[in-house]
């Protein structure tokens, strides 16, 4: 079936099944790679991208229940890693291998949009989601209080 | 010519300026890495893209004075990329802003006869050993450039000093690019040393940003995953459930006009390969897109015969093991008859049997690899920390000579010793699929394949004895350990089965160690700190039942167990300092000590820990204290302490794999627990450097006593002893 997504700000015509998880039409037919594979059940966070705002596991989202919604990636997230929440992740040098980063990133940004000063138990909660096998937390954690200082400044 | 180049990657060719601002003293460094295997030529021999001279096989130098540096080692999260490259530039002695790196060349180490030396990266050897001969690229570079100048202004070399990129005597100057070709044609008397006295340092030893840090966060960093090749199809695979097994059947026609759907291929196991990357039955449905394989595969009826091992479970495994407990095993080291005797004349006695389940790497990047095999060559994108591996691999599967292999380096998405998926058979599947297809072919595994297929750290047993004398030290210790292993294998990496036991440095005037192998179907491989990450719970938790039943604080049994060994009294002498350690907190709260030493480095840490009346237990805190001698970078090795600690909690805690029928209970991160971001402890991380010349591992070594530690604090905390993980199977509920 085809239809069109909107995707960073772009249009894009796929031709997929439409029960297709959203995760690897982003990867596989869109090209953008940023978004990542972990689990495929909803229990990891790698695909964690923003569908109307709102950060959502892109394995778990039908690609035609995405139909004229605004759906951002990691790539879309700034155009020059510019977001408080990136350029936090860089000064505290969060990641390691960096394959959850992508959706860590994504997480945390959408929990920022909401609450400007999240306390550490909302953190937690917000990114309870995000698997990180590197065993980041501790930086992630650091990082999300210094985008929250970044965006009240701001 | 047929570039590879997918659309993502043509904006990323160029070098990548970092312009974020970087705070909390840390040096900036800046050109990145390109994923330059997706933009590599399959047609081309070689994959730099390095402008200027090549001066030797690390280095190549541009007029613009522009440095690049090509990186034998692999990056999967362990800053080895920046490493090397700090360690290079130290010698070389250049502008850090004035780098590039790039990839080594694999296929070019083959045929030049090992010229990076070694490709591999494991075993937290990259900085331990490697660092003599890449300091020495960097200082024989100088001093070849300094000898191209010196020739030139008819002085001695000696009288030239090389600094950021710059060559000086008296007041002539000139840039090292200005000199590059000369200097490749310099031949030297007499390679120079290199300097590995921290005071001359003026790089390493600075904590210094990771130079992969910013492609980490804008979806740019290319893993083996991301590989795109034009006419790629995809492969869904399943071997059997239960390791070994063999495929009887299966039925392409139930699947065959499933949309994108190509092809149902059986994949045979390759006798007596079971100790290396192996290829076990299985069966791969190839389609056009990954979700169409996969979705086709699940729906494709197969038929399995999974022979013996169907009757395995971790319950008779430990059962079995306990056994062996009593039953004399190999010696490590020297035969000491006086332990035992010891023992049976002594009035106090301390005795203790430990178990641990196998557990999983579960690298985040799922186990993949992508093979092109073509007439004349054949291209592989895997995520290994052995690029050499991958291509031998590949020239057994297919009958190609090693020499017409490519491997290209990618990021890893973790390594943690199972060499990020490479030590796996998907690197024989894509290869034998492609092989047939004459297509290049992805190959990913589920989650649910990589828990079922990977190569697992071996479940292990451990009995351990002690008498105990007036003076409440151990006069005689004698132990026993077990591991499973594939085929009873005799070492894993450097490992065998009690090591983390043997090994201790408590000098306990008699001591036996005596060690089994014992035999399971599942894989098995290297796992972050092989044998020291089991074992070392089992002594470190044993080290306070006998310091406790001998009436002695637990730190000052070790302090008084290492006297005269100067690096160990140093390590504990600073946890005493720092972590205020005491066992008279109220019950529900407790703090715990252990100390493994592996790769090298001693570690050390004190838990702190609350554990609510009805048995929910929280880490509060840990500790860590290292002694790895030269520290290259304080800012990376801190993230590796942070890391191993939270990676072996997660075993200890919330993991652990159940064999039941053959296979694992497990399947994915729903059944195999990670620790998540609430549960994590705050780690801190101190480094007490006994001096010499030590370059300790510290990709690993704080993992394994941050468990032991635990245990030992939820004794003071409930008084329950725990000799088992996960802890959440242990109720420590108390009154
Ligand atoms: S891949 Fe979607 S949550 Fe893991
Ligand atoms: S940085 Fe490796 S999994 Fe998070």
């Amino acid at each position: 079936m085809k239809f069109t997504l909107n995707i960073n700000g772009e249009s894009q015509q796929v031709d997929v099944e439409p029960e297709t998880p959203l995760l690897w039409v982003l990867r596989d037919d869109v090209g953008l790679t940023g978004t990542k594979f972990g689990c495929g059940i909803a229990r990891c966070g790698a695909c964690t991208i923003h569908v109307d705002g709102q950060a959502m596991k892109s394995c778990q989202l039908q690609a035609s229940a995405a139909v004229g919604k605004k759906i951002t990636t990691i790539e879309g997230l700034s155009k020059d890693s510019s977001h408080p929440v990136q350029q936090a992740w860089v000064e505290v040098g969060v990641p390691q291998c960096g394959y959850c980063q992508s959706g860590q990133i994504m997480s945390a940004s959408a929990l920022l949009a909401k609450r400007k000063n999240p306390t550490d138990a909302e953190i937690e909660a917000a990114m309870a989601d995000n698997l990180c096998r590197c065993g980041t937390y501790q930086r992630i954690m650091q990082a999300i209080r210094l985008a929250s200082s970044k965006i009240q400044q701001a | 010519m047929n570039k590879i180049v997918s659309k993502k990657t043509l904006s990323r060719r160029s070098f990548i300026q970092a312009s974020a601002a970087v705070g909390g003293g840390l040096m900036l460094g800046f050109h990145m890495p390109d994923a330059l295997a997706a933009t590599i030529s399959p047609k081309s021999s070689s994959t730099s893209t390095a402008v200027g001279t090549e001066i030797n096989a690390w280095l190549v130098i541009d007029k613009d004075n522009t440095v690049t540096m090509r990186i034998p080692h692999t990056e999967m999260g362990q800053g080895g990329l920046t490493s090397v490259t700090m360690l290079i530039a130290e010698e070389l002695n250049v502008d850090w802003s004035k780098i590039k790196t790039e990839w080594a060349d694999a296929n070019r180490h083959l045929r030049n006869n090992k010229e990076y030396k070694v490709m591999s990266t494991h075993g937290s050897q990259l900085v331990r050993l490697q660092h003599p001969h890449l300091m020495g690229a960097g200082a024989s570079a100088r001093e070849r450039l300094k000898q191209a100048a010196a020739e030139a202004w008819g002085i001695d070399r000696s009288q030239i000093t090389a600094k950021l990129g710059t060559l000086t005597a008296g007041n002539r100057t000139a840039t090292y690019g200005e000199f590059a070709e000369a200097a490749a044609k310099v031949k030297l008397d007499k390679e120079p040393e290199i300097s590995i006295d921290p005071t001359k340092w003026w790089l390493l030893g600075k904590p210094t940003q990771r130079l992969d840090i910013p492609n980490k966060v804008n979806g740019s960093a290319q893993y083996a995953i991301d590989t795109k090749v034009p006419g790629m199809v995809y492969a869904a695979v399943k071997a059997s459930p239960v390791p070994w097994g063999t495929l009887k059947s299966h039925n392409f026609d139930a699947i065959k006009s499933r949309p994108g759907v190509i092809a149902a291929i059986p994949l045979k196991a390759v006798a007596g390969k079971r100790g290396q990357p192996d290829l076990q039955d299985a069966i791969a449905v190839v389609a056009d897109s990954y979700y169409r394989a996969k979705t086709a595969l699940d729906l494709l009826p197969v038929e399995w015969d999974f022979g013996e091992a169907a009757k395995d479970n971790s319950a008779a495994y430990y059962a079995a093991g306990h056994k062996l407990m009593e039953q004399k095993g190999q010696v490590s080291g020297k035969e000491e008859p006086k332990a035992a005797e010891t023992i049976a004349a002594s009035s106090k006695v301390v005795t203790a049997s430990y178990q641990r389940p196998f557990e999983t790497h579960a690298r985040m990047e799922p186990i993949n690899a992508t093979v092109w095999v073509q007439d004349d060559r054949i291209d592989v994108w895997s995520p290994t920390q052995d690029q050499s591996a991958a291509i031998t691999l590949v020239a057994d599967q297919t009958g190609m000579d090693p020499k017409n292999v490519y491997a290209h380096t990618m990021f890893l998405g973790g390594g943690f010793g199972g060499n990020g998926g490479g030590g796996t058979g998907v690197t024989r599947q894509a290869a034998e699929i492609s092989k047939q297809l004459k297509k290049p072919v992805k190959v990913i595994w589920s989650r649910e394949e990589d828990l079922a297929q990977d190569k697992q750290r071996p479940l292990a047993v451990a009995k351990l004895t002690a008498s105990i004398g007036d003076d409440g030290l151990p006069t005689a210790l004698f132990t026993r350990a077990a591991w499973f292993s594939q085929d009873a294998m005799n070492q894993i990496g450097g490992a065998t089965s009690d090591y983390g036991i043997y090994n201790i440095p408590y000098k306990v005037p008699y001591r036996q160690h005596e060690r089994h192998n014992a035999k399971t179907h599942i894989p098995s491989s290297t796992h972050r700190a092989p044998g020291a990450n089991q074992m070392g719970f089992m002594a470190e938790v044993f080290v306070d039942e006998m310091a406790i039943a001998g009436g002695w604080d637990p730190l000052e049994w070790r302090l008084k167990m290492t006297e005269g060994l100067d690096d160990f009294q140093l390590v504990f002498k600073t946890l005493k300092e720092k972590a205020g350690f005491r066992t008279d907190l109220p019950k529900g709260e407790g703090m715990g000590i252990a100390m493994v030493e592996s790769h090298g480095t001693i570690a050390a840490c004190c838990a702190t820990v609350t554990v609510s009346r009805r048995g929910r237990l929280n880490i509060e805190k840990i500790l860590v204290v290292l002694d790895a001698g030269r520290v290259i970078n304080p800012h990376a090795a801190t993230e590796q302490c942070e890391g191993s600690v939270c990676w072996e909690l997660s075993h200890a805690w919330t993991g652990g794999l159940e064999l039941e029928g053959g296979r694992f209970v497990n399947t994915n991160f729903d059944s195999y627990n990670l620790l998540r971001i609430d549960q994590n402890p705050h780690v801190e991380t101190i480094f007490a450097s006994s001096g010499g010349d030590k370059f300790g591992g510290l990709g690993e070594p704080a993992g394994p006593p941050a468990p032991p530690a635990v245990a030992n604090a939820i004794f003071y905390a409930t008084g329950k002893r725990i000799r088992s993980t996960p802890f959440r199977q242990h109720d420590l509920s108390w009154t």
